[in-house]
C-alpha cells in the first residue's frame, strides 16, 4: 500500500474530510480515552478503594463499642460507610493523566485538532464521575456484607451514589486547576495535601454533637460536615431535604469554587497569545 | 497559476522582550515542499506554533489554506495535519486509539473510521503493533504513527517540525520517502522545519534559511548554494586562520574568503584550478595546513556565509564526508 492509496489528494472532491465534531462527540471522545486508560492505570484507582475499606474495617472495629454505649440503637457501622466513602472518592481524577497530556505534548495534539477546548476538561469530568461511582460500589457491598442497610431504599442508594460522585467532581476540580496551572506531576499530587483537613476536621469518626472546642468551630464552615450529615441521613434517618439541601449546597460551593479556578488554568494553558 | 497556500508579513512572535520569530515573511505556494532550515533556537518551531494555531502571532498576520491563524484558528485547524519535533503520543493508548480518537475529533464518520484506521497502520506497516501501547514502540514507530496521525483527515497542509531528528538512517529514509510521496502523488503542501542539511537538500523545492528569528536566505537549494560559489575550498589550520584570508583572496580565481575560526572556506568559480594555487600560498605561510579539502557548496556553506557559523556541526561534517 502507498501513501496514495490511503491519503486523498488535496483537490479531490468526496474523500474525508474533517468537520467540527460537535461538542457532545469531543467530550465522549475524550471521556471515552480516559475511560480506557483507567484499567492500565490500576494505581491511580486501587490505593483509594484499599485505604477507605481499611479505615472502614478499622475504625468499626475499634470505635463500634465506644460509639454505640450510649445505646439509643446508634449503628456505627452505617454512621462510618459516608466516611468511607468520601476517602475512597475524595481526589480520585484524571488530572495526573492531564499532566502527562501536557508534559508529553498530546496535549498540543489536541489543541491542533477543532476540538472545543473545553471539551478536553469536560471529558475527563465525565470520566471521573464514571469512575467515581464505581469506586462507591466495593464500599457499599462491604457495608451491605456487614449489615449497613439504606432506611431511604435504592432510591437513597442511588442518591447517596450520585452525592458522593459530585463531590469527587467538585475536589476533582483542585487537581486540574493545578495540573493545568503548573504542568507539574509534584504539584497535583501535592492535592492530596488538602484531603486531609476536608475529611478528618469534620465529623469523620464521632457525631458533630461530640466534637469540642476548636474542632467544632472549624467542622462547622468544614462542608464536608454537611455533605457527610446528608450521606449518613439516607443510610439512617430517610429522605431529611434538610440535610440533603446542606450537602448539596456544601458540594455546590466546594464545586464553584474548584470549577472557577480549573476553568481559569485551562483558559490561561490554551491561551495563545 | 497555483495559489499561496502558507503566508506571513512581517510576522512576529516574542516571549517578553525576546523575538522568537522577528519579521518572517513566506509565501509558500500550493503543492510546494518548503524547507526552514536554521539551528537550534532560530525560531522554525515558533514559527510552525504560530501557523498551527498553537501560537498568536504578537504582529503581522499569517494565513493558512486562505485562513487567518489568528483570527480563524479553527478553519486552519480543520486543514492542516501537524507533525510536532517530539511525537505528540499518549503512551498508554494503541496506535489504533490514537488515529481513532484523531479521527472522531476530526468528525470523520464512525462508518469510515475502522477501515481509515486500517490503512493508516498498514501504511506504516505497524502491523500487530497497531494494537500494543505505544509505549512499547521504537522511535521510529512513534514517529511514523505521529506521521499518519496528522494525516487521519487528508489535510491540505502539513506541517513537520524536524521530522527525523533523532531517528536512526533507516528511519529517517523511510520519513523522507513517505514524504516525498504525499507531495509527488497527492500534491500536498509540506512546510517542513529541519536542521539537517541532506534533508533540505534532498527534499525541499525551496528553502528559507532561518537564524535569530529572521529568514536571512531563500531559494531552490540549488539557487542558494551557486549563491556561494561554484565550489568551495576548506582549510583547516592550526591557529587562527583569519591572518590568512589576505594572503588567499588575492589568488586568481578566488572569489571570496571567510574565516571562521583555524578554518578558510574560500569560494571558487573553478575549484579543481584554485586548489593548487591555495595550497602553495598556504605553504609559504608559517603555519601547518591540517587538511585542505575541494567540494561543491552544501546549504552549510550559504548559512556560514550569511551568519558566520555552522548549522549542525556534525551534519556539515557528514556533508564533507560524502
Amino acid at each position: 500500500m502507498t501513501i496514495a492509496d490511503v491519503v486523498a489528494p488535496t483537490t479531490s472532491p468526496n474523500v474525508l474530510r474533517a468537520r467540527p465534531a460537535g461538542f457532545a462527540r469531543d467530550v465522549s471522545a475524550v471521556a471515552g480515552r480516559a475511560l480506557r486508560a483507567v484499567p492500565r492505570d490500576l494505581e491511580a484507582v486501587f490505593p483509594p478503594v484499599f485505604i477507605a475499606l481499611f479505615f472502614f474495617i478499622v475504625n468499626v472495629a475499634s470505635l463500634s463499642k465506644l460509639a454505640q454505649a450510649g445505646g439509643h440503637g446508634f449503628d456505627y457501622k452505617a454512621f462510618q460507610m459516608p466516611t468511607a466513602i468520601l476517602i475512597g472518592v475524595t481526589g480520585v481524577s484524571r488530572a495526573p493523566a492531564l499532566v502527562l497530556d501536557v508534559q508529553d505534548g498530546y496535549l498540543d495534539r489536541l489543541l491542533m485538532t477543532p476540538i472545543r477546548r473545553l471539551a478536553i476538561l469536560l471529558g475527563h469530568m465525565v470520566a471521573d464521575v464514571a469512575v467515581a461511582i464505581a469506586l462507591t460500589v466495593p464500599i457499599i457491598v462491604f457495608g451491605f456484607v456487614i449489615g449497613v442497610r439504606f432506611e431511604t431504599g435504592m432510591l437513597g442508594l442511588v442518591a447517596f451514589v450520585m452525592l458522593a460522585a459530585l463531590w469527587s467532581l467538585a475536589f476533582a476540580g483542585f487537581g486540574y486547576a493545578i495540573a493545568l496551572k503548573t504542568g507539574n506531576p509534584a504539584a497535583v499530587n501535592s492535592a492530596f495535601l488538602l484531603f486531609f483537613p476536608f475529611l478528618f476536621l469534620t465529623s469523620a469518626y464521632v457525631p458533630r454533637s461530640q466534637l469540642s472546642g476548636w474542632l467544632d468551630k472549624v467542622a462547622a464552615v468544614n462542608p464536608v460536615t454537611y455533605l457527610l450529615e446528608g450521606l449518613r441521613s439516607l443510610v439512617s434517618q430517610g429522605w431529611q431535604w434538610d440535610d440533603l439541601g446542606k450537602s448539596l449546597l456544601a458540594i455546590g460551593v466546594m464545586g464553584a469554587i474548584s470549577m472557577s479556578l480549573c476553568f481559569a488554568a485551562l483558559r490561561g494553558r490554551t491561551a495563545r497569545g | 497559476m497555483s495559489s499561496v497556500a502558507i503566508r506571513t508579513n512581517a510576522l512576529v512572535r516574542r516571549f517578553g522582550d525576546f523575538s522568537a520569530v522577528d519579521g518572517v515573511d513566506l509565501a509558500v505556494e500550493e503543492g510546494e515542499i518548503y524547507g526552514f532550515l536554521g539551528p537550534n533556537g532560530a525560531g522554525k518551531s515558533t514559527t510552525v506554533r504560530v501557523l498551527c494555531t498553537l501560537l498568536a502571532p504578537t504582529e503581522g498576520t499569517a494565513t493558512v489554506a486562505g485562513f487567518d491563524v489568528g483570527s480563524q484558528p479553527g478553519e486552519v485547524r480543520l486543514r492542516i495535519g501537524v507533525a510536532l519535533q517530539d511525537a505528540a503520543l499518549d503512551p498508554k493508548q494503541t496506535g489504533r486509539e490514537l488515529l481513532r480518537l484523531q479521527g472522531l475529533l476530526y468528525g470523520l464518520p464512525k462508518y469510515a473510521m475502522a477501515k481509515r484506521v486500517d490503512e493508516l497502520g498498514e501504511l506504516i506497516d505497524l502491523g500487530d503493533a497497531l494494537d500494543r501501547p505505544i509505549a512499547t514502540y521504537s522511535g521510529g514507530m512513534k514517529r511514523r504513527l505521529d506521521l499518519v496521525a496528522a494525516l487521519v483527515h487528508n489535510p491540505q497542509v502539513l506541517f513537520l517540525d524536524e521530522p527525523t531528528t533523532g531517528l536512526d538512517p533507516v528511519s529517517r529514509a523511510s520519513v523522507w520517502d513517505e514524504v516525498r510521496r504525499l507531495n509527488d502523488e497527492l500534491g500536498m503542501t509540506i512546510f517542513l522545519t529541519t536542521q539537517y542539511l541532506e534533508e533540505a537538500d534532498l527534499l525541499c523545492g525551496r528553502v528559507g534559511i532561518i537564524d535569530r528569528g529572521r529568514i536571512v536566505a531563500e531559494g531552490t537549494p540549488d539557487e542558494l548554494k551557486h549563491s556561494v560559489g561554484s565550489d568551495v575550498i576548506v582549510a583547516r589550520v592550526d591557529g587562527d586562520a583569519a591572518p590568512l584570508r589576505g594572503i588567499i583572496e588575492g589568488l586568481e580565481g578566488v572569489q571570496s574568503v571567510e574565516a571562521h575560526g583555524n578554518e578558510l572556506v574560500i569560494a571558487a568559480t573553478n575549484g579543481s584550478a584554485a586548489i593548487s594555487p591555495v595550497a602553495v600560498a598556504l605553504s609559504t605561510c608559517e603555519v601547518t595546513v591540517r587538511d585542505l579539502t575541494l567540494r561543491t557548496p552544501t546549504l552549510d556553506d550559504v548559512f556560514l556565509e550569511l551568519t558566520g557559523s555552522h548549522i549542525e556541526r556534525d551534519d556539515t561534517n557528514e556533508e564533507n564526508d560524502r
